[in-house]
């Protein structure tokens, strides 16, 4: 018992040294041992057996999985696959000498999308396409300096740390659409931000001023979600590594740039990636905030809402496709950029489960090391 | 060996009942509404029987309590009441979902007076039979309830506009009727704020900021100098110089400050709230703020010191839009009979009582206007009254949706003083033009 604890980390051990930097360092050295952890005392198996019995396992999991593929297609993928079926369509406008709508709907190809890019619609959804990103890009810029700087202080606060933690995540719990009208409130003409501010700018009219106050009110409400997940995985480094950079002469400055951000960035990064999916779709804080009329906080997704509500269903859906490519477009560059560790990590942890699962069933009769 | 494929042999037998039950599960769940559906049609062989009643949230409750009464005289045609949000773009929402997919869900429809063109030319309506009086209902609702001359609806609640007005200021000030035009409305303010205690006051407050409301003020505007958004036929008559004289003068009181800078974010609660702490002298708002800031717990500064006139206008008294719901048929319900006695029941002299004195809605049959006895509860029932005769309905316009985002684009850049209000005005028309021609 003892010797094969100090030869060799069984897999067990990982997810204690979970921090993904450490676990990726250790895993070749782990997969090559794999088959060496194999508890003694065990019979040799027949080869062919092994084969089946994963064969039997994959087609087993295959055929459990089934049900939850089956809803997925359901909700996901017919979904997706209609609006795309939309996008093509419009829906009869003409009136006929009865003053009826002439219903049914006719196909016209592209035409939606070519409206939306240079026709009569281009200027709403370039406008729109401009805040989506503006909002992308400025929130999430300001939530990732907060949020760091709030999981910092959550970290090294000693004394209140449970009551800070609450409360930074008080904003976080309050549903959207609350806090969209709660800073309507202090937004309002005679509000608290015009109070403090000593003016009157009027937030919720159309202009910049709207702009910002989108901003800072989703800002307010989801830096505390990269600063809890920051903060997981600053929790996962172990304290030696900053003792070890003290006693070699580190800095604050240089303990951060070179210990703590390496590390956190993939626990970071993740978050930043949901930020960044999230805010694409912006949606119930300029809607709720400011209005779904005025065009400086128009969002794609408001947009789309909008033309369905006016029963414009193609351009609607126009809208809702050309989003969801730019959010993949955008998820795929930031992964393929920035996050390559996000799934390098799973891909060489991948083989290392399958082999752990497929030697199980040999578990108190397989091969002495 | 054997075990092992036992075992396997099992779970795949219970891999395979799990995804037979999904399946079937899956089945069971789309073909149970249409057995529903089936039964519905085929339960009595008449169109009478229950039926359901979709309309915005009944926040008085007493909408419910009229319909159990109606439940309780007719066992077997009972009304199920579906309660809408409360904001009246997710009624329309809904509405139009059900519309679109033919759905039965809905019986009897509580339409905004603005969307009955668009539900009668999709055919998600039927038309109310030749046979159904409409004497007695106020006219302006009656005309809210047509398309093309038919009456696809019968007006059920009704809305007009008012003066809201600091008769405690006027008399201080001197000033013993209140104003009839917008020239004596900016004189009264001039002669008011020359007083000590109204130093501070705003001249005048409406709904601008860029939704539903400012189409309602902009068509007022326009009624009140002579014009109309649209004429008999339905053509947009935006580029008019009535309609130029009212957006000017629109523009002009936010320039010279009759009108505040914020009001530009103001929607009915800011200026009812505006109202109440006395920072505002006159008001455009509708009749609900009367109960809300005569109130006497501390909530309103206001309470008796106010009272209410028809709106001002160009050369004389303006004219008001209509506000309100009419309730209509749909087509895809199956007993529709019923839903057409319902409608003959909500819409009667009594329902309409109740209503007003439950919710303080303002009735569509004119004689609950003379009677003392609710005059005398609702003091502001006279003015009102005067608002409704001369009020307008909104634009019958089948794609209203698009048609209101087109005068809000025009019209609140033209307030802030981006676009000069004949320029706003010429775009406007053709856009609307565009907007109401048949292709």
């Amino acid at each position: 018992m003892n010797g094969r604890a100090g030869r060799v980390p069984s897999p067990r051990v990982r997810p204690v040294v979970s921090s993904r930097l450490i676990a990726r360092k250790t895993e070749p050295f782990m997969t090559t041992s794999a088959p060496a952890a194999a508890p003694p005392h065990a019979k040799p198996a027949p080869k062919s057996r092994i084969r089946r019995a994963h064969r039997g396992e994959g087609r087993l999991a295959a055929l459990l999985l089934s049900p939850t593929l089956l809803v997925l297609a359901l909700v996901i993928g017919y979904p997706l696959v209609s609006a795309l079926r939309g996008s093509l369509y419009q829906r009869g406008e003409g009136l006929d000498a009865n003053g009826f709508v002439i219903s049914g709907e006719h196909f016209v190809g592209l035409r939606n999308y070519t409206d939306a890019f240079t026709g009569a619609n281009g200027s709403r959804f370039w406008n729109a396409f401009g805040n989506t990103t503006f909002f992308t890009i400025t929130t999430v810029v300001l939530e990732t300096v907060i949020g760091l700087a709030m999981a910092l202080i959550m970290h090294h606060a000693l004394r209140g740390r449970a009551l800070l933690r609450a409360s930074i995540l008080v904003p976080w719990a309050v549903p959207t659409a609350v806090s969209g009208l709660l800073w309507r409130w202090v937004f309002d003409a005679n509000g608290i931000a015009n109070n403090l501010l000593g003016q009157q700018i009027l937030w919720s009219a159309d202009g910049w001023p709207a702009k910002w106050a989108v901003v800072i009110a989703d800002t307010w409400k989801t830096a505390p979600f990269i600063g809890l997940l920051t903060l997981a995985g600053l929790q996962l480094i172990p304290a030696e590594l900053h003792e070890a950079a003290r006693v070699d002469g580190a800095n604050a400055w240089i303990r951060f740039r070179k210990i703590t951000l390496p590390l956190i960035k993939p626990a970071l990064l993740v978050a930043v990636l949901f930020r960044l999916l999230d805010v694409l779709r912006m949606f119930d804080l300029p809607y709720l905030l400011v209005g779904n009329q005025k065009y400086s906080v128009q969002t794609l997704s408001v947009l789309a809402f909008n033309e369905a509500n006016n029963l414009h269903y193609g351009p609607a859906a126009a809208y809702a496709t050309l989003l969801f490519l730019y959010v993949v477009i955008v998820a795929y560059a930031f992964v393929k950029i920035l996050g390559a560790d996000l799934l390098a990590g799973a891909r060489t942890r991948t083989p290392a489960r399958r082999r752990r699962s497929a030697t199980r069933p040999l578990a108190g009769r397989g091969t002495p090391a | 060996m054997s075990r092992t494929r036992t075992t396997w042999r099992t779970s795949r037998t219970a891999g395979l009942a799990a995804l037979a039950a999904t399946g079937a599960l899956i089945l069971a769940g789309c073909s149970g509404s249409d057995a529903k559906d089936e039964t519905s049609t085929s339960g009595g062989g008449t169109d009478r029987g229950p039926i359901t009643f979709a309309v915005g949230k009944d926040t008085s409750g007493a909408l419910q309590k009229q319909v159990d009464a109606w439940n309780a005289a007719h066992p077997s045609e009972k009304v199920t009441l579906n309660e809408l949000p409360a904001a009246a773009d997710a009624q329309l929402q809904q509405l139009q979902q059900n519309g679109q997919v033919k759905s039965s869900a809905f019986s009897v429809l509580g339409l905004d007076v603005t969307w009955t063109a668009a539900f009668a030319a999709n055919r998600w309506i039927d038309p109310i039979p030749a046979s159904t009086s409409t004497s007695g209902l106020l006219p302006a609702a009656v005309e809210s309830a047509k398309y093309r001359g038919t009456l696809y609806s019968v007006p059920w609640q009704t809305n007009g506009g008012l003066l809201f007005y600091r008769s405690d200021l006027l008399t201080a000030a001197g000033i013993k009727t209140p104003p009839t035009t917008w020239r004596e409305m900016q004189a009264d303010c001039a002669k008011i704020k020359a007083q000590p205690q109204a130093k501070k006051a705003s001249c005048y407050a409406g709904q601008f900021d860029k939704y539903e409301g400012l189409v309602v003020n902009f068509s007022e505007a326009v009624q009140s100098s002579g014009g109309h958004v649209f004429d008999a036929n339905g053509k947009p008559t935006v580029d008019t110089p009535q309609a130029k004289t009212a957006l000017t003068w629109m523009a002009d009181a936010f320039k010279d400050g009759t009108i505040p800078h914020e009001d530009l974010t103001y929607q009915e609660e800011n200026g009812r709230q505006a109202f109440q702490s006395g920072k505002v002298i006159f008001m455009r708002n509708w009749p609900y703020v009367w109960d809300l800031a005569n109130k006497t717990d501390g909530s309103s500064k206001v309470t008796g010191k106010f009272d209410v006139a028809p709106l001002p206008g160009l050369d004389s008294t303006g004219s008001s839009t209509l506000g309100g719901y009419n309730l209509a048929v749909s087509s895809f319900t199956k007993h529709k009979t019923t839903a057409r006695d319902f409608i003959t029941y909500l819409t009667s002299d009594r329902s309409e009582r109740a209503n007003l004195l439950a919710a303080s809605t303002a009735p569509t049959r004119t004689a609950l206007y003379q009677d003392p006895a609710l005059q005398k509860k609702f003091p502001y029932l006279a003015g009102l009254k005067k608002s409704l005769d001369t009020a307008v309905a909104r634009p019958q316009a089948v794609r209203y949706g698009d048609v209101s985002a087109a005068i809000q684009d025009a019209v609140y850049p033209a307030l802030s003083g981006r676009t000069d209000p004949a320029t706003a005005l010429a775009s406007l028309q053709d856009k609307l033009t565009q907007l109401t021609s048949q292709p």
